[in-house]
């Protein structure tokens, strides 16, 4: 594979060879296994853009996100723009394309400082998003914490390349969220490959070092679970996904929704105040009603 | 078009040869063959700087029209299986982009084409990638420097089996060792579907001093030749009109 031979300093301006679109780029966002991803500006619009080696790849990736930009009417991925090939001075070709900036916050910066009920939370949001994209007969594939981002309280996906029509073998995956990795299953795209990869999402809020698999992967899992601070609720449902408990992201959703709308016990509210002696009971009370009123609102959209 | 079935020799080693004919020619004479030889170079967790010799993982995979990753232990069952998959869509684009230049004239290939138009041909390549069939031959040296990256090396193994057989086409894997005293290379799991019964395949070998590749690599290509035709199993019915070709 040749190797990036460039370095866009803010201000570079880079025409595409096809469409003949110019970008300006203002910064650079990340790097990925295949390219580089810049902010840009076209005509006052702000957008992300990607320049690779291997245009196999971020073809694919064109592919998908052209695909799944809109499922059935809901927003899944960030949004197509433009694919190009751009031409350097030294008359070296890259493949390039350009989408919706997604402006957000990574996972657990936004996790910081808030309450565990954040974790059922998150993955709620997940798992509704998952339900529309395992309808159209895709699994997200490389579902990961660094492919995320928090954008106004909603997680939203910033990388498709991963995704992968049912039946068929997951190429792009990260051990950490791969039930392969843990001996839970094989590497088929199917819907409960995606619901184990929320359930190691769960963990890693818990966990963000990770952990390895060691030599038995399935007692590893157990025992990090059974010591994670997270509600019960929560354990309860991850166990059930690792015992094959749930078929769609659904099932899997309606558990934790089911946790989040009850009310807090009497027994648990005081348990909890004396554990955390810092936060006041008052404070609790207030974030568990403002999850509620996110959970409701949720509920509300997802029935439009 | 036609998936067909893929051959490739995984060669996994830690150094260098240093006996027999060159391992490059070999490799060259593999790719002629029709076999694709990648190579992947192991090396300790903490070693520091690349140990000599292992430039010649490079010039072995490029001869032998495959891929080569230097990589250390821990990474390597995420290597295994990216460099298969990796010379596996080589091949394919290879195979297509002489098609399109019967089509679109010499010179041609997919990098040239609009990128409408390129992003049809991935997803043939794609397509063709997930249903080809395809043999992997894992020759592992094993000699005395790579005895403790073993286990590793195993688990690997397992999970590229995992990885190849989530796919629609077939698999087949052999897994031989080298040095052997004996015959230059040692068949340690005859070919298979799945590599998951591979527990204790390494504990009894014998190493000697010396790295014979060149001759291991012949030895390889000589058992894909003599391995026998075994029975498609898609025969007997029409895969490519189901999956939409």
């Amino acid at each position: 594979m040749k190797k990036l031979d460039f370095n866009f300093t803010p201000g570079t301006t880079l025409q595409g060879k096809w469409q003949g679109h110019t970008y300006r780029i203002l910064k650079k966002l990340g790097e990925g296994a295949c390219g580089v991803v810049y902010l840009c500006k076209r005509n006052g619009h702000t957008y992300a853009l990607k320049v690779g080696t291997d245009s196999s790849r971020m073809m694919l990736e064109v592919n998908m996100l052209k695909k799944f930009s809109k499922v059935q009417g809901v927003k899944l991925g960030p949004s197509f723009v433009d694919v190009d090939d751009w031409v350097t001075p030294r008359r070296l070709t890259y493949p390039f394309y350009v989408m919706e900036y997604v402006q957000g916050q990574p996972l657990p910066a936004f996790l910081q400082g808030k309450s565990k009920d954040w974790i059922a939370l998150t993955a709620v949001q997940l798992l509704s998003d998952l339900e529309h994209l395992h309808a159209a007969g895709y699994a997200f594939g490389d579902l990961k914490t660094e492919n995320l981002l928090v954008s106004a309280s909603r997680v939203r996906w910033i990388d498709v390349g991963g995704v992968t029509a049912f039946g068929r073998a997951i190429k792009e995956f990260t051990e950490f969220y791969d039930r392969g990795y843990w001996g839970c299953g094989s590497r088929k795209s199917e819907a409960q490959y995606d619901l184990f990869a929320v359930t190691m999402i769960m963990l890693e809020m818990v966990y963000p070092k990770r952990f390895i698999k060691g030599k038995d992967p399935h007692k590893t899992l157990h025992h990090k679970l059974a010591l994670a601070q997270m509600p019960d609720f929560c354990k309860k449902v991850i166990t059930g996904c690792w015992q094959g408990k749930y078929q769609t992201a659904k099932e899997m959703k309606k558990g934790l929704e089911k946790g989040l709308m009850k009310r807090p016990s009497k027994s648990s509210r005081v348990s909890r105040a004396t554990a955390k002696k810092s936060s006041s009971d008052r404070s609790e009370w207030g974030e568990w009603i403002a999850i509620s009123i996110l959970v409701t609102m949720f509920y509300g959209l997802s029935w439009l | 078009m036609k998936p067909g079935r893929l051959k490739q020799i995984l060669l996994l080693t830690d150094g260098c040869s240093n006996y027999g004919e060159d391992p490059v020619v070999v490799a060259a004479l593999a790719r002629n063959q029709g076999v694709t030889v990648n190579v992947i170079g192991v090396l300790d967790d903490e070693q520091r700087n690349h140990p000599q010799g292992l430039e010649e993982v490079e010039s072995i995979a490029e001869a032998g029209g495959g891929v080569s990753q230097i990589v250390y232990q821990k990474n390597l069952s995420q290597t295994v299986q990216t460099v298969t998959r990796q010379a596996m869509t080589q091949t394919i684009q290879g195979v297509v982009n002489n098609e399109l230049q019967q089509i679109l004239g010499q010179g041609k290939t997919m990098e040239e084409l609009p990128p409408e138009q390129r992003g049809e041909v991935v997803e043939v390549v794609d397509d063709l990638g997930e249903m080809c069939d395809l043999e992997v031959l894992v020759l592992v040296d094993s000699s005395a420097s790579m005895h403790h990256k073993l286990p590793t090396v195993k688990e690997a193994l397992y999970d590229l089996s995992l990885s190849l057989n989530a796919r629609t086409g077939s698999n087949q894997f052999s897994i031989f060792s080298f040095p052997d005293p004996k015959s230059t290379i040692k068949k340690m799991i005859d070919w298979t579907p799945e590599l998951d019964a591979i527990h204790g395949i390494f504990s009894k070998l014998s190493s000697g001093g010396y790295t014979p590749t060149g001759p291991a690599l012949k030895e390889a290509l000589y058992s894909f030749a003599s391995k026998p035709v075994e029975k498609n199993r898609h025969d007997g019915e029409d895969p490519y009109e189901e999956a939409g070709f």
